[in-house]
């Protein structure tokens, strides 16, 4: 009897411990990214104050400074939205199609040095992007890459490349050889069977390598910094910077831009949820 | 059976095309692509600064770059002291990081595990910090350990923890804490969402048996659940090696190598050479030794996750 009272309320004080836990947990990781959405609605003297205020106030000053003129603090929001967009789907697209073909041919095809190239393309994507940028902005400074859409796309479809490669790999290998043969035996090409029987089956590795290329492409920085110099090329990463002086930081302004910039990640990422631990886990362990 | 099928469907249309496949066989059509973009945008920039890391080269003179001076700057490096912290310290650093990470992304999996209402709410909301772009967590951090208007201050402050505002960033020990912290609260859910996956995907029987024979908690936990995560820590561990040099976006904006280069990283002393003081070529050699540091990790991680998949009989590929 009285063991079995121990045993409880131990159990319950277990419980207990694992809700807290989590609890503390869970507001370490949502207070840094609150934090930034509670202070782009404040207004700059309460961020500032000293001692703190605890009970804000709600103001859209820093959202009407942002999309207002440049004499009132304001950042080319809408050119920054729409090159990193542009870049990103950009390069996505293009890195997924050439990606999907070299997983497919890891996956299905035999030939020598298969493991090697492997190995080489995922090392190549492991160079650091600041020890590439350096020689990188040299070379599209000779051919004339620099500030454009095109080098950049270039740049994050060769970054995203090998991941792509990987993941799809993982996934083309899990379809049984029979389902494709099967689908020529009934007439269809060898391209015609791709799209129509194994495309379908490996979609959520497709879905899941295309989120984190996106991801990787939108929220990039180190390579973007010094490949874009203008309006016509900066992503919202680089743009973060035109919040900051030498000395002082316009850190409400510099919230609202971070605000934007997370909100297309949210709710893309929200969207493929399901897929993007699928296709890591499947693509990845099993392949 | 499939040569076959092949012998079959050979109409002259097709065979022209054999022939034409003959010489670039499909896997190689395939890979192509892939390969001349990754020749094009990371091999030639690489064996440019290869070269360059030979020379003298200043952005300031070009005419720099056509001077050949050897091994002279990899020499300079491996007797500089200042390289040779930022490098030690990085090694540090990502230690320290990518075992916390581990080790809280393992808590974290194992708790949401057991959690029985709202598991779908919590699992989204640990893919949170994956969405943020590294500069931004950079940016966040410098805010909140602001040591004037940051919450972290402010926090201790109002709860009486601490009566003087702690220099986060300024003082040489804090501001290792506070990127590292950065660090961690950045990847960690990369950790947590692939072990948590593993943890769905553990069978039922082992752990079931364990019970009737009487193991404890821990004892199935070392011998069952353990090893059948390790290929999910291992995945996690790969990917994550794949850009250890995010940390560069983090440290350049919190503390920018500073204090006094307390938390100089040879990213941040790789940029610096290179952009502010114009070096190329030292710069160049510099990226050379983290370029083969990512790559030691990566081939580290990813001959640990082989061997894993191999003992649970997931395949022997790579």
């Amino acid at each position: 009897m009285n063991r079995s009272q121990t045993h409880r309320s131990r159990r319950r004080i277990l419980k207990a411990l694992h809700l807290l836990g989590l609890f503390l947990i869970m507001a370490l990781i949502c207070i840094p990214g609150l934090w930034i959405v509670l202070n782009s609605f404040r207004p700059t003297v309460e961020i500032l104050a000293k001692p703190p205020v605890w009970t804000p106030t709600f103001t859209l000053e820093h959202y009407r400074a942002m999309f207002g003129g440049a004499g009132e603090g304001g950042v080319p929001v809408f050119h920054y939205f729409s090159n990193s967009l542009i870049v990103s789907v950009a390069s996505t697209v293009i890195a997924i199609f050439i990606g999907m073909g070299g997983g497919y041919a890891f996956a299905r095809y035999r030939f020598r040095f298969k493991n090697g190239y492997f190995v080489g393309l995922m090392l190549f994507r492991a160079v650091p992007g600041v020890a590439l940028s350096l020689p990188l902005f040299i070379v599209f400074a000779q051919v004339g890459l620099i500030d454009t859409h095109i080098g950049l796309i270039l740049v994050y479809v060769a970054m995203n490349v090998p991941f792509t490669i990987w993941l799809t790999d993982g996934f083309f290998r899990q379809i049984p050889k029979e389902f494709h043969e099967a689908a020529e035996i009934d007439g269809c090409t060898r391209w015609q069977a791709f799209w129509k029987v194994e495309f379908p089956v490996a979609r959520s590795g497709v879905a899941s390598a295309a989120i984190f290329a996106f991801l990787t492409s939108w929220n990039e920085f180190a390579l973007a910094s010094q490949l874009t110099r203008s309006v016509g090329s900066k992503t919202m990463p680089v743009g973060l910077l035109d919040f900051t002086a030498e000395f002082t930081i316009n850190w409400g302004g510099m919230c609202a831009l971070a605000v934007l910039m997370i909100i297309p990640a949210l709710v893309l990422t929200f969207i493929v949820q399901k897929h993007l631990i699928a296709g890591l886990t499947f693509g990845g362990v099993k392949g | 059976m499939a040569k076959h099928l092949r012998v079959f469907r050979h109409t002259p249309e097709h065979r022209k095309k054999g022939t034409m496949r003959r010489r670039l066989p499909e896997w190689f059509v395939l890979l192509l692509p892939a390969f001349i973009i990754m020749a094009a945008v990371v091999l030639i920039p690489l064996v440019f600064s290869l070269y360059s890391s030979f020379t003298p080269y200043k952005l300031t003179r070009p005419s720099t770059l056509w001077r050949w001076i050897g091994t002279s700057n990899y020499e300079k490096i491996l007797t500089d002291v200042k390289f040779w912290s930022a490098f030690g310290r990085t090694i540090l650093f990502l230690t320290i990081a990518l075992n916390l990470e581990l080790l809280f992304g393992l808590l974290i999996a194992l708790m949401v595990n057991k959690v029985t209402l709202g598991q779908r709410t919590i699992r989204t909301i640990l893919m949170f910090p994956m969405m943020f772009s590294p500069i931004l967590v950079g940016f966040q951090f410098k805010f909140i350990f602001n040591d004037n208007i940051g919450l972290a201050n402010n926090a201790l402050q109002a709860l009486g923890i601490s009566d003087a505002a702690l220099p986060w960033l300024v003082d040489g020990k804090l501001a290792m804490f506070s990127i590292i912290f950065a660090e961690v609260w950045m990847s960690t859910s990369v950790f947590a969402v692939l072990i948590l996956a593993g943890l769905f995907a553990i069978p039922r029987d082992p752990l079931e048996a364990a019970k009737v024979d009487g193991c404890t908690a821990w004892q199935t936990f070392r011998h069952i659940t353990l090893p059948f995560l390790m290929p999910f820590i291992f995945i996690a561990l790969t990917i994550r090696s794949l850009d250890v040099a995010r940390a560069y976006d983090i440290v350049q904006i919190m503390t920018g190598g500073g204090p006094a280069g307390r938390t100089e990283l040879i990213w941040t002393l790789m940029s610096r050479t290179g952009y502010v003081d114009a070096r190329m070529g030292l710069a160049n050699a510099m990226g050379y030794v983290s370029i083969l540091l990512s790559i030691a990790f990566t081939i580290y991680f990813f001959k640990k996750l082989s061997a894993a998949r191999s003992e649970l009989g997931f395949g022997d590929k790579i």
